[in-house]
């Protein structure tokens, strides 16, 4: 047993810290596949400025900071660039359908109590967990 | 003042998501693969993540948003298919590579040409998606 698990509940603190901020700063909940994808598909209009605001900060606070802090965190992203693209399309399209990923139906649903978020969570992992199984254990192919 | 707010925000997101390692897909295919050598940390970064969350929706009770505007109306109870097939479509998606919208945008910097290449296949997605949605609907309803 390493100590990921006080990494991750550190981070996850620091996450829900960030979901804390937007919501009573901002009034809105920090569902990353909703601020990207209003700005993707128009519905954000004249939100644009702070979504584009928390992109930077998300994309931008672990460049500055991964050097202190996790200089040997990579993704160990899969080389199969095709698996990559099929799998982005499926999660972009599948997200805004839903209206939510793991932030947005996940963090701050859950944390609310609601039905929406709950179902929404337990079939997203039901569905990562088959496709896992299916892909790795039956055809070998992740 | 929101815009500082949103900036802040997204850099706690940002650190969370790389402190907790929830940017390395073999963490997070790991905790989907109940069949195989299971990871636990996802179940930890939920659940410190939802924390300050019970916290925050509990002061939604008695203030406004600090930088004005309302709070988000209460949740909706219905179930749809909306919601549960997206939900499956994104859960393949995810459990395929190991990557979800925040730690996709999160790990940009360090994720080489895949990363890069996911972002815009999720971003095309997202394009199509509310064409897709809106046949999902007349599937449901032919008239």
């Amino acid at each position: 047993m390493d100590a990921s698990w006080v990494m991750g509940l550190l981070g996850g603190l620091l996450i829900g810290l960030g979901g804390a901020v937007y919501l009573l700063g901002n009034g809105r909940v920090m569902g990353a596949s909703g601020i990207l994808g209003g700005l993707v598909d128009g519905s954000a209009r004249s939100e644009s400025a702070e979504r584009l605001a928390f992109i930077v900060g998300l994309i931008g606070m672990p460049l500055l900071m991964r050097p202190l802090i996790a200089p040997q965190s990579e993704t160990h992203l899969t080389e199969n660039l095709l698996l990559v693209v099929v799998a982005g399309l499926l999660v972009g399209v599948g997200t805004r359908i839903a209206n939510g990923c793991t932030s947005g139906h996940g963090v701050c649903g859950i944390s609310r109590f609601s039905l929406r978020g709950i179902v929404a969570t337990l079939i997203y992992i039901a569905a990562g967990a088959l496709t896992v199984l299916a892909l790795r254990h039956i055809l070998g192919v992740i | 003042m929101r815009i500082l707010i949103a900036l802040i925000a997204g850099a706690l997101f940002g650190t969370g998501l790389l402190v907790s390692g929830m940017t390395d897909t073999t963490k997070v295919q790991g905790w989907l693969d109940l069949f195989g050598a299971w990871d636990p940390t996802l179940a930890f970064v939920m659940g410190g993540a939802i924390l300050p969350m019970l916290i925050a929706w509990r002061m939604t009770n008695r203030r406004q948003p600090i930088a004005g505007g309302q709070f988000p109306s209460p949740p909706r109870p219905e179930l749809d298919r909306r919601l549960i097939i997206g939900s499956a479509l994104f859960g393949m998606g995810w459990g395929l590579v190991g990557l979800c919208p925040g730690p996709a945008m999160a790990s940009l910097s360090y994720g080489g040409l895949g990363g890069l290449l996911f972002i815009l296949a999720m971003i095309t997605g997202m394009f199509i998606a509310p064409g897709l949605g809106a046949q999902l609907d007349r599937a449901a309803n032919p008239t």
